[in-house]
């Protein structure tokens, strides 16, 4: 029958020429191949006056409130930079994109700014799933990734740079305040997802470590706010301190449950590493007295700080409240800008050398940080602080010096080493 | 109404249906790959999976009657075989990087094992739908559940599947998904050779798809599908059982799921369980509806035109997208019940008739009593 003939030869054409191409496609175990064939000659344009960078934030979806934040600071930054002169004498022309708290979306959107629009470096990302959904599509495509949160750790990438703290910035501290505070107990409470499961699975080594009893673990989905049953059975375990790694609007019934259940933060108190300036004031008064271990408050005193403060307060739309995930973002574009004028250069292997010829520092609100060419993360400063009527932080605790990023934990004999091995080959 | 006319216009033209899939196979296979840029040639590339499932949903939905409002969960059985074998093709001897982060001690859960195997993998995408929508279809169909009920349970399921997904973090990666494949049974996905032929691949499937509707449509099968949407009693009387009927257009809608979740894996590059709970399973129908559920070429270019339509005005005017996608929705199903594809005839039915009279109801809207019944 006529139909089914030239169905067939469809059929055969289209797999032939499927085949046809596999024959040139590189194949598993091909030297060239492995080191990344894609060889896709850059496309950024550096001969005009401007240079494109691309800004990929979550502008709908629940990350919104959250990275908004993040997205205008980012802004401000580069209008900061533009009135100054520029990066290498070029004005800052950015590309915003949204992604739609999807991380699908964040690997389409990083594709499109490295090869469409051609853009010189990535600024963005918040939650650990998007991070992990663009690291793939920065390393085929060799692009450059700034990533200005709060993470797990475990993890480092020629193609991404971290100015949010890893592990041993922000949850070793706050283990640290806790056993000076003589914590015998603690219960942790987190989001259903990497981070709080990462940094729960590291508190549970440290602790064994200070000698710190985990008498409980919950974990409920992003997305869900309902923790009164898991909040029933920290009240039943009575723990010394709360360890709560739970992310984004889950926090707010958690904080309801937590004072539904009776629990306060004179008896019961709450150290969280996901609750800054800007969610403080959506959580209500039940919060007042509990901690927070950051690297940056709004209400450190350094030289810098208040500058920044002033700035942000006077920038459209800004929420007028600094927080640290901001200032990161904030550090990450000028760090940028340092590293290209170090190398001279918006090529991303020339970046990377100058990251590892000579310390490349900033003067940031935080104080002056400097980063660790090898595994592209910056020295920070660790602090406490806890949240007073005004929902701003009183600091409590400080770091005696800034901490070195050490996101596989090697200068810690309590992390296994065996596990550490087991991280990198699967990284590698 | 005539017999022609209920079951559609390729009933009446088969030919220039076929021309169509092959102008619709040149342009996707000779003229995009040349034209297009890597960028969005990949996304074509996705937008022909969602196509694909889409194309099943316009078997089951338009013809078939049946409001598959859970394609997310065939869509899941296929994506998630293809990226658990492309994870461990990954991996090598072991055990994947993100278990390790949750429980760096624990062996590979067992149902990851199987999938090591190429051979078994294709098999899971293809027999696992099957076995699952049998299985679902049977009890349903036999129950004599349909409408909304039937629309609503298909959605629980893939609300249940997200959410399952989503808390076994260490055995599916949970809510941050599965990523960073760098192999494709062999082949080095960064290589744009191959992923020219990924992409080559999905769209081939997709015209393998139409073709295989088009000549469902035309078989008997096809007229008795039309026939249990629009008097399933009277086709019992007949003697024919509508159950079975129904589980055949179930399950091959289930199957081209399936195959479009297993090319999205590789095109796309990560899964995550919000490509496949409830938004995504709607979105899925609003391709269809919006292309025209009951036509050849109405779901998949719907899908597309869907999928497009997120990563253009996604991108030019993030808070408005939604809102033109729901507009559209509610201007289609108010005035365009067959969707976009049957405006031709429409537009050709008003030229027949004498100026001064009222618009023609929309043509054969029996499958819509069936819907709100």
């Amino acid at each position: 029958m006529f139909s089914t003939s030239k169905r067939m030869r469809a059929l055969v054409a289209s797999s032939a020429a499927a085949l046809l191409l596999a024959g040139c496609g590189a194949r598993a175990g091909d030297d060239t191949a492995a080191a990344g064939s894609s060889a896709a000659a850059s496309c950024v344009d550096t001969s005009g006056a401007t240079i494109k960078l691309g800004f990929l934030n979550s502008l709908t979806g629940g990350m919104a409130i959250s990275e908004k934040t993040v997205s205008n600071v980012l802004h401000m930054a580069a209008d900061e930079i533009n009135a100054s002169g520029g990066i290498l004498d070029k004005k800052i022309e950015y590309v915003q994109e949204d992604g739609a708290t999807d991380w699908p979306t964040f690997a389409e959107k990083t594709e499109k700014l490295l090869t469409q629009d051609c853009v010189a470096a990535i600024f963005g990302g918040w939650t650990s799933s998007s991070r992990k959904a663009v690291k793939p599509v920065v390393e085929k495509l060799n692009g450059l990734f700034f990533y200005p949160v709060q993470y797990e750790g475990l993890e480092s990438s020629p193609n991404i740079y971290y100015t949010g703290a890893t592990t041993n910035q922000q949850i070793i501290p706050a283990m640290d305040f806790l056993a000076s505070k003589g914590v015998k107990t603690l219960f942790l409470a987190g989001s259903d997802y990497v981070f709080p499961r990462t940094a729960n699975a590291i508190i549970k080594l440290y602790a064994a470590k200070l000698g710190i009893k985990i008498v409980g673990e919950e974990y409920v989905p992003l997305d869900k706010d309902d923790w009164t049953s898991q909040v029933a059975k920290i009240a039943a375990a009575k723990p010394d301190f709360i360890f709560n790694t739970i992310n984004g609007s889950s926090n707010v019934g958690f904080i309801k449950a937590y004072y539904d259940a009776g629990l306060t933060p004179a008896k019961t108190p709450i150290i969280s590493v996901s609750i800054a300036e800007e969610e403080a004031p959506a959580m209500g008064h039940e919060v007042t007295g509990n901690y927070a271990s950051w690297n940056y408050f709004q209400s450190l005193k350094t030289d810098t700080n208040p500058k920044f403060i002033e700035s942000w307060k006077a920038y459209p739309n800004s929420s007028g409240v600094t927080s640290d995930p901001m200032e990161a973002a904030y550090i990450s574009l000028y760090l940028y800008k340092s590293l290209v004028e170090a190398a001279g250069s918006f090529d991303v292997d020339k970046v990377n050398a100058a990251a590892k010829a000579k310390p490349i520092t900033f003067d940031a609100p935080e104080g002056k940080v400097t980063l660790d060419g090898e595994n592209h993360h910056i020295s920070k400063p660790g602090h406490i602080g806890r949240i007073n009527a005004d929902n701003q932080f009183d600091i409590v605790w400080a770091s005696d010096k800034f901490i070195e990023p050490d996101p596989y934990l090697e200068g810690y004999d309590w992390f296994p080493a065996d596990i550490r091995k087991q991280l990198t080959d699967a990284a590698g | 109404m005539t017999k022609n006319q209920e079951s559609g216009m390729t009933k009446m033209k088969p030919w220039i249906s076929l021309g169509g899939i092959g102008v619709l196979a040149v342009l996707l296979l000779a003229v995009a790959p040349l034209v297009l840029s890597d960028h969005w040639l990949n996304n074509l590339g996705k937008y022909s999976c969602w196509a694909i499932a889409a194309v099943g949903i316009g078997l089951a939905w338009g013809r078939g009657g049946m409001l598959v409002m859970g394609q997310g969960v065939f869509f899941a059985l296929g994506a998630y075989s293809m990226a658990m074998h492309l994870t461990l093709e990954t991996a090598g001897d072991r055990v994947p990087g993100f278990m390790v982060l949750y429980d760096p001690l624990a062996p590979l859960p067992m149902f990851w094992e199987p999938f090591r195997s190429t051979g078994f993998t294709l098999l899971a995408i293809v027999l696992l739908p099957v076995v699952v929508a049998g299985a679902l279809g049977y009890a349903l169909f036999k129950r004599r559940v349909k409408g909304a009920y039937f629309a609503i349970l298909t959605q629980a399921l893939a609300v249940a599947l997200a959410t399952l997904i989503s808390s076994t973090i260490r055995e599916t990666g949970g809510d941050t998904g599965l990523s960073d494949f760098k192999y494709f049974f062999g082949f080095v996905l960064n290589d744009p050779a191959n992923r020219l032929m990924v992409y080559l691949i999905a769209a081939g499937l997709l015209i393998v798809c139409l073709l295989a509707v088009w000549q469902f449509y035309r078989s008997r099968f096809g007229e008795l599908l039309v026939a249990t949407r629009d008097a399933e009693e009277r086709v019992r009387f007949l003697g024919y059982d509508p159950a079975n009927v129904k589980l055949v257009a179930f399950v091959v809608s289930a199957l081209m799921a399936s195959i479009g979740g297993a090319m999205f894996v590789p095109i796309v590059g990560i899964i995550t369980p919000a490509e496949i709970g409830a938004a995504a399973s709607i979105l899925m129908i609003a391709g269809v509806a919006l292309g025209g559920r009951a036509s050849l070429f109405g779901p998949a270019l719907g899908a597309m035109a869907v999928g497009w339509g997120q990563s253009s005005l996604g991108s030019t005017w993030p808070d408005g997208w939604p809102y033109v996608l729901g507009l559209l929705f509610i201007v289609v199903i108010l005035f365009l019940p067959y969707g976009l594809s049957s405006l031709p005839a429409r537009f050709a039915a008003l030229r027949r008739r004498p100026p001064k009279e009222q618009p023609a109801p929309a043509p054969a809207p029996a499958e819509l009593e069936e819907v709100h019944s």
